[in-house]
């Protein structure tokens, strides 16, 4: 095939190329995205993981070590299919923080610190710039194969300026679509739509070629797969084509890592997602597109080792093989797959660094130099950024030209795949820590990445690019798998400890639970003037304290500033006092981060803020209701206990009066009864009757005064006694009581002892009330009193407060002190009934009178004889007629 | 010659009814009033039957049955005992009793079961 065709070829497809994207963007700007968001462009864009190297290369690997390519495919399926949510969640992070790149996530989540992106940018730049170098180189060989004469000379004329139209022309269709605008979402419809076509490209090339082979050179599958087996027992490969299990999980790890970590992968995976839901096709279609891509990779390599002189290199099979065979336009199909490959990968591995450079790089040391405030978004900024990223992309091409040019297209490049892969992998343990781990912090994730970036530069790149040697290992171990599982063991482990013994600081902290609970973080907002900063403060403060409290606090200190209104400036003691008030609400740690960025700078903006602020109160809020919640059930819990206790013991003490009234009921009637029918009994004597009949009207009375005595009862604790308060002369009352006693066994001479001038007190209380008690308490005197000659002394006291003390004492041996607080209950009649002649009510009954006149009664230990004490208030509490 | 009946009972009135029942029924009655020194009386007095009070002051009846169903001679142990109670319920304590009257009772009633009881 003549170069020229071949050249034109090409033109037209870069063309076209260029038409895609333009159409694209054109339909994007027109607001026309449905089918450009289609999750099949989306996951096709993905394929940008099949460069140049797994297109050529993994032919060339499998002739050399028989099925080890398949772990650059079984990487990313096993992350696909197998961690499918993790991806999800990258994703979700990742459009929440609006993320830009591999290195803007590692920064924001490490405290948006920019050292971290810039270390990251670095390690990016160190790993691309080979790998495009490959890509160049590639394109470069392809073009070769075609330049060759039949003789199997190059003209090297010919080819002398291949690689550099090639890097120009991937620059500038880079630029020109990849650095449109800012958006704020950075994606790229055109790239993005020009990428999936060629995967389209890259596949039907691949597969054209695999149906050429299985059925056009060897006779169909099973003829196939029988050159296969007859080839991996041949003894020149046989031992390349060895498993190697320690190799394998190495480049199965470091091939997983690379769909998570490389910039270009970053870029279409994440950046370019319109939201995680695309995942959902992409999870199955992405592994089908690798299976596919994959398929004929051992085909060819037989076919090609069998049918091409042995110097063929290996890597060229997929051209050499159909050019060899003269199916020229196979060959320049296959051609254009292999070009495409190589330029989507380079477009898209250009934007993503660039975006690094530019934005960790560039930025940053212009604003410094600038000394323009962060945060001051300025047309001015706009327009550098864009200049910044146009810059960038040109000189990432031009230094993978470069090295290209120094390397002189050797050997050398081949294995750059690989070296980059575990190069940036080194990112890996960082990003999943700071994805499902709030430990992680900052120190940690600078530790584990600096040590891992090292130990790679020392012991991947640059063996690879000939400085060094490998590294020592043990025989029968692989050097790069020894060195990319110490850097990542060291790199994770350093990470982890160093996480766990540093303290991350509260942006940090913040960044940490958004990331690993991937909650809303918030929208940058505007930087305002520093009067304007107050009211931000007021409004932060407002949802910790509530509006009053926020306020009133805010215009105590405007005032105290001497200032009008209800803003103060932001003085150092007042934001000082501030910070303090706060940290009285949602911890030191918080609040001085809060104050401080508020009134400090801009890392975090305001809503940021009142978003901590919103959740630390919702938090609180939460705790003190669940703690309120808490005690109520607690004290309920107790007032159910004691009112069970209350009701138990009511009960109790009710079955217990029923008896008792039973009892005292049913006596008297017993005796009534029997008697009564004895007396119907004519034989009974004239005497014995009237004895009995004494006793049966003895018996009735009682009967009569249990019934007064309970009815009385029932109605004093009712509460519904009617009182007759008068004004009443206390002497005369005594006097009253002492004659009705008098009754009760009449037969034993009581002295009685008196101080007569103060008993002559008025009271206000109802007389007859106050007399059935001193009657009662008089007549348990007689009653009970055991002296020989017993005396009653009564006196009476008139404390400050108004009304009197009556003391009722006789000089019986009184009551034991452990009966003394039973007296006053019901039935609590001591001794013999014989001598008492009631039921046992009178001192309950006086007690619930005395209650009810506003006073009380109780006995008075120590007097030597039972001694009751009645103490009257001026006038009853309820006080009226 | 052996005493026929001894009766427990505080209420001095009952007691006397109980009594003047009973004698004239042709039996040997003796009285105790007081749950203190009931054993003692019972002991020494050794009755074929007894009638016991449930509420005495200082010793419930139903102690006093539960200390006789105790003792250590079978004949004191196995004594019929007829319990009185002007409760509305004998509870526990009178199921040890081998009749149970409450009152008021009806004479007639009181002399059928003793009568009963002696047989």
């Amino acid at each position: 095939m003549p170069l020229n065709a071949l050249v034109i070829s090409c033109l037209a497809y870069a063309a076209l190329m260029f038409a895609v994207a333009y159409a694209a963007d054109r339909a994007a700007a027109r607001g026309h995205v449905r089918w450009l968001d289609h999750p099949l462009v989306y996951t096709l864009s993905l394929s940008v993981y099949c460069s140049a190297w797994t297109f050529y290369g993994a032919v060339g690997y499998a002739s050399r070590s028989g099925l080890e390519f398949l772990t650059i495919y079984l990487g990313p399926t096993i992350i696909f299919c197998g961690a499918w949510w993790g991806l999800r969640r990258l994703v979700r992070v990742a459009r929440m923080h609006h993320v830009t790149s591999v290195a803007d996530l590692i920064s924001a989540r490490f405290g948006k610190s920019n050292r971290l992106a810039a270390m990251v940018t670095l390690i990016a730049v160190i790993a691309a710039t080979p790998y495009i170098a490959l890509q160049l180189q590639s394109v470069r060989l392809s073009f070769e194969v075609f330049a060759m004469d039949p003789r199997g000379v190059v003209t090297a004329d010919a080819l002398g300026g291949t690689a550099l139209w090639v890097a120009i022309g991937l620059a500038a269709f880079t630029i020109l679509f990849g650095t449109r605008n800012l958006a704020a979402d950075e994606r790229h419809h055109g790239v993005v739509t020009a990428i999936a076509f060629e995967a389209v490209v890259k596949l039907a090339a691949f597969i054209a070629l695999g149906i050429f082979v299985v059925w056009g050179l060897a006779d169909g599958p099973v003829d196939m797969l029988a050159r296969i087996n007859r080839a991996s027992t041949d003894p020149r490969i046989a031992e390349g084509w060895l498993l190697k299990p320690d190799r394998w999980t190495a480049l199965i790890l470091i091939s997983a890592a690379a769909i998570l970590t490389l910039p270009r992968m970053f870029q279409v995976l994440v950046v370019e997602a319109a939201d995680e839901d695309r995942l959902h096709v992409a999870g199955w279609a992405f592994p089908a597109y690798l299976f596919a891509m994959s398929l004929f990779v051992l085909p060819i390599a037989v076919m090609g080792r069998e049918l091409l002189p042995a110097d063929a290199n290996p890597d060229l099979y997929v051209l050499t093989l159909p050019a060899a065979s003269g199916q020229n336009l196979l060959a320049l199909l296959v051609f254009l797959g292999g070009f495409s490959a190589a330029t989507s990968m380079v477009v898209v591995c250009a934007i993503a660094v660039a975006t690094m450079v530019s934005n960790h790089w560039l930025v940053p040391a212009w604003l410094a130099l600038r000394r323009i405030p962060v945060g001051e978004d300025t047309d001015d900024l706009r327009g550098f950024v864009l200049n910044a990223r146009r810059f960038a992309i040109l000189a990432i091409v031009a230094a993978g030209w470069v090295y290209h040019q120094a390397s002189g297209g050797a050997a050398a490049l081949a294995a750059m795949g690989l070296v980059a892969f575990s190069g940036m992998a080194q990112v890996l343990p960082a990003m999943l820590g700071g994805l499902l781990w709030r430990g992680a912090n900052r120190k940690g994730a600078y530790a584990g990445i600096g040590l891992g970036f090292t130990l790679w530069i020392g012991l991947v790149f640059l063996p690879s690019v000939g400085i060094g040697g490998d590294l020592p290992v043990p025989q029968g171990m692989d050097a790069w798998t020894a060195a990319v599982a110490l850097s990542l063991a060291l790199n994770t482990l350093v990470f982890v400890g160093v996480s766990i013994f540093g303290f991350p600081d509260p942006v940090e902290r913040f960044q940490g639970l958004s990331f690993v609970s991937a909650i809303e973080p918030l929208r940058h907002s505007r930087t305002a003037s520093a009067d304007d900063r107050a009211e931000p403060l007021l409004a932060m403060a407002r949802r910790i304290w509530g509006p009053e409290a926020a306020l009133r606090y805010f215009q105590t200190e405007a005032r105290r500033q001497g200032k009008s209104g209800y803003l103060p400036d932001l003085t150092p003691d007042f934001l000082t006092g501030l910070e303090r008030r706060l940290a009285g609400s949602i911890g030191s740690a918080t609040a001085h981060a809060m104050i401080d960025r508020v009134a400090g700078g801009v890392a975090l903006t305001v809503a940021d803020l009142l978003q901590v602020a919103d959740e630390a109160q919702r938090a609180k809020e939460e705790t003190q209701r669940l703690e309120a919640a808490q005690a109520e059930l607690t004290r309920t819990a107790r007032q159910l206990h004691q009112a069970n206790e209350k009701l138990t013991t009511l009960s109790v003490q009710k079955d217990a009066f029923l008896g008792q009234i039973s009892h005292e009921l049913r006596t008297p009637m017993t005796s009534v009864r029997a008697f009564s029918e004895i007396l119907k009994d004519p034989d009974v004597s004239d005497p014995d009757r009237l004895r009995f009949a004494a006793i049966i009207h003895d018996e009735a009375g009682r009967l009569t005064r249990l019934l007064d005595d309970l009815l009385d009862l029932s109605v004093l604790e009712s509460g519904q006694a009617q009182l007759n308060i008068t004004v009443v002369n206390l002497h005369d009352l005594i006097t009253r009581a002492l004659e009705a006693a008098s009754a009760t066994r009449a037969e034993r001479g009581f002295l009685i002892d008196r101080d007569l001038p103060s008993e002559h007190l008025g009271l206000i209380t109802d007389p007859d009330r106050l007399l059935q008690v001193l009657i009662n308490v008089i007549s348990n005197a007689r009653k009970y009193c055991d002296a020989v000659h017993p005396v009653l002394i009564i006196r009476v006291q008139r404390p400050q407060a108004g009304g009197a003390i009556i003391d009722i004492i006789d000089n019986g041996s009184g009551i034991d002190s452990g009966r003394q607080s039973l007296i006053f209950e019901k039935f609590a009649r001591l001794n013999d009934p014989a001598r008492a002649g009631g039921a046992g009510l009178g001192l309950a009954i006086c007690k619930e009178i005395m209650v009810t006149l506003g006073g009380d009664i109780g006995y008075l230990p120590g007097q030597g004889g039972a001694a009751f004490r009645i103490v009257l208030p001026q006038k009853p509490a309820g006080g009226t007629g | 010659m052996q005493l026929d009946i001894l009766m427990i009972e505080d209420e001095v009135n009952i007691a006397e009814a109980v009594r003047f029942i009973l004698t004239r029924a042709g039996w040997r009655v003796d009285l105790h009033g007081d749950g203190d020194g009931a054993i003692q009386i019972i002991r020494t007095q050794r009755p074929r039957l007894l009638i016991l009070d449930l509420m005495l002051p200082n010793r419930s009846g139903a102690e006093i049955l539960a200390e006789l169903r105790q003792d250590a001679d079978p004949e004191l142990a196995a004594m019929p005992v007829l319990m009185l109670t002007a409760r509305g319920q004998v509870g526990d304590a009178g199921g040890q009793a081998d009749a149970v009257l409450s009152k008021p009772f009806d004479n007639d009633d009181l002399r059928a079961m003793v009568r009963k009881m002696l047989s």
